[in-house]
């Protein structure tokens, strides 16, 4: 019996953001990436075709935590005092769409490095690769505020995608952006009427709504991914029903949940059934990685190479199955 | 809830004067105007005038789709009136309006089949005014079953209940409330329900507080579209909150600064 699809169309669609600048554009970008544009839930193409599929961010820092286990390390160890030879093997050896560039270092319990220094490892890692760049402060209110305007200087016109900005603590960086041209990238702890309420109180500073990416909060598999999954969902759905201020693409940061996960790390004397220690950390990052991209994401952040190369094969794989 | 601005009409005096020097930019501010608080479409209704009032609508259309690009509702009794300002129109109009009368939906429906245009129809007919919800449900279906013969999607009607001055016919507003209930199982998809809402508060000393309270009502029983004056910031507010309340729009503090959707 021939079975008859329901569709759906929407009155809204998600707006459409790019990352990085090309020469012509006021940067020095090679290749620019542009996501959003959906008029329906992810990969139904029968509903409305996405103009853009999601991409995979590699996360590159400028101080290693030390807590980071040895699995994570092995791949990156020739690279992880450098962040621009590791933005440069991100790119080169392991096919990131873009980086995303933490500083940690500026955080005054970690190496309270001066906001020139954070500036200039900017400037190294977008000398390093052709790609856009995604760039986040360390979390401390105070430190970032003095970090964000020096950084955003020294990547002006290249169109970066900054965070993040959070209802406590968003007005510093509204405004360095609007100086230096770039995009802001908004967090929310897994709430979406506050994520609504901070895009209007950005939106209000200036910012046009299609300059915003949105972070719905952390999660990882086995430990509150179902939720985050559903405040995903639920802000597709407001998009789609025409909310402008819930009609921004989403960004998901993977790999710093993924391995806390005792799954990524218990070793295999203490957890024989769970096998190999070194494919544990990067399954539980492209599982998780995996649900989200079905959530509606369309940036993933990640760590580990196996699961950049796992996630791009998933991506791939839904973007086939959804234009056959 | 579909807005549509109710100012483009020639009753009011200064609109009559801008119709009458054929005063395009002060047309054009208040289409500007209407939009910029909320309105999703505008009503034009050339009022009474001394000239051909199908030159007067036809002009009024192309005023004001110069200015903004939203669906215009195109409002006249009058059929030869309705087309010129339809075939005026750039993009799919709304006609305002045919009632429940034969001859009206005579003239009437082929015109919005025509145009692909949406049709407002009141519930009333020959027969005056309906006393109750149910005589206004019996009109409805009537309004209904022509437009399916017609073939009119359902979903391009906007029912209006009818709703009168409260000051003068108190009872009428629950029963038109009543009626909206009703409307919206009459038929598959749904018909919108409109309701020209400034009609309520006619000739009372608080007309604003009326109009709100009357819309906020009407939605929680389904109304989803009105003809009302978008530049009462209290009453678009009032619309905001209420689609909050209804679940119809995410909630945040800051909710009321956000330009609504």
């Amino acid at each position: 019996m021939p079975v008859e699809l329901v569709r759906e169309t929407s009155p809204g669609r998600i707006f459409t953001v790019t990352i990085g600048a090309s020469a012509a554009e006021g940067g020095t970008r090679a290749k620019t990436i542009t996501i959003g544009g959906h008029g329906a839930l992810p990969f139904l193409p029968g509903d409305a075709p996405s103009p853009h599929r999601p991409v995979v961010a590699m996360e590159v820092m400028d101080a290693v935590p030390a807590e980071w286990p040895d699995v994570l390390r092995e791949p990156l160890a020739d690279v992880l005092d450098s962040p621009a030879d590791w933005a440069r093997k991100a790119v080169e050896v392991y096919g990131a769409d873009l980086v995303c560039l933490r500083l940690f270092g500026p955080h005054p319990d970690w190496k309270d490095t001066p906001p020139d220094a954070a500036a200039a490892t900017v400037r190294a890692v977008l000398d390093a690769v052709p790609v856009p760049l995604i760039i986040l402060g360390c979390g401390h209110a105070e430190k970032d505020n003095d970090v964000w305007p020096r950084v955003t200087e020294a990547a002006k016109g290249e169109r970066c995608l900054v965070g993040v900005a959070v209802p406590e603590n968003y007005k510093t960086l509204v405004v360095a952006c609007l100086a230096d041209g770039h995009s802001i990238l908004a967090e929310s702890p897994i709430d979406v009427n506050i994520q609504k309420q901070l895009n209007i109180l950005i939106t209000e500073m200036g910012l046009a709504p299609d300059r915003i990416v949105l972070h719905p909060g952390n999660a990882s598999l086995g430990y509150g991914l179902e939720y985050e999954y559903s405040i995903m969902e639920r802000i597709r759905l407001a998009g789609l029903q025409g909310d402008k201020m819930l009609s921004q693409p989403v960004l998901t940061i993977v790999g710093e949940e993924a391995w806390k996960a005792k799954e990524a790390r218990l070793s295999e004397t203490a957890m024989p059934p769970w096998g190999a220690l070194a494919s544990r950390g990067p399954a539980w990052e492209a599982g998780t990685a995996a649900a989200f991209l079905h959530a509606g994401a369309d940036i993933v952040v990640l760590l580990h190479p196996d699961a950049v190369a796992a996630t791009k094969r998933t991506i791939a794989g839904l973007a086939l199955a959804a234009s056959a | 809830m579909f807005v549509i601005g109710e100012r483009i009409n020639g009753m009011f005096r200064a609109v009559a004067r801008a119709i009458q020097q054929r005063d395009g930019a002060a047309i054009a501010d208040l289409s500007r105007k209407q939009v910029a608080a909320g309105a999703h479409a505008l009503d034009i209704n050339t009022g009474p005038t001394a000239d051909d009032p199908a030159e007067v609508m036809a002009w009024l259309v192309q005023v004001v789709q110069e200015a903004v690009d939203v669906p215009l509702s195109i409002d006249s009794p009058r059929p030869p009136v309705l087309a010129a300002g339809l075939r005026a129109c750039r993009r799919p109009a709304i006609i305002n309006s045919t009632t429940g009368a034969q001859s009206k939906l005579d003239a009437i429906v082929p015109l919005a089949v025509e145009y692909r245009a949406g049709l407002i129809a009141l519930t009333n007919d020959e027969r005056g005014i309906p006393r109750n919800a149910a005589a206004r449900a019996e009109i409805a279906l009537t309004i209904v079953a022509r437009a399916m013969e017609a073939g009119l999607p359902t979903d391009q009607l906007y029912l209006d209940p009818l709703v009168l001055p409260v000051n003068a016919a108190q009872d009428q507003c629950e029963e038109a409330l009543e009626a909206i209930a009703t409307f919206r199982t009459l038929c598959e998809p749904a018909p919108h329900i409109l309701l020209g809402l400034s009609n309520v508060s006619q000739g009372t000393a608080n007309r604003s507080l009326i109009n709100r309270t009357y819309l906020a009502m009407a939605m929680a029983l389904g109304c989803d579209a009105a003809i009302l004056d978008p530049l009462d910031k209290d009453l678009m507010d009032t619309i905001r909150t209420a689609r909050i309340l209804l679940n119809q729009e995410i909630y945040a503090e800051s909710y009321l600064q956000s330009k609504p959707a």
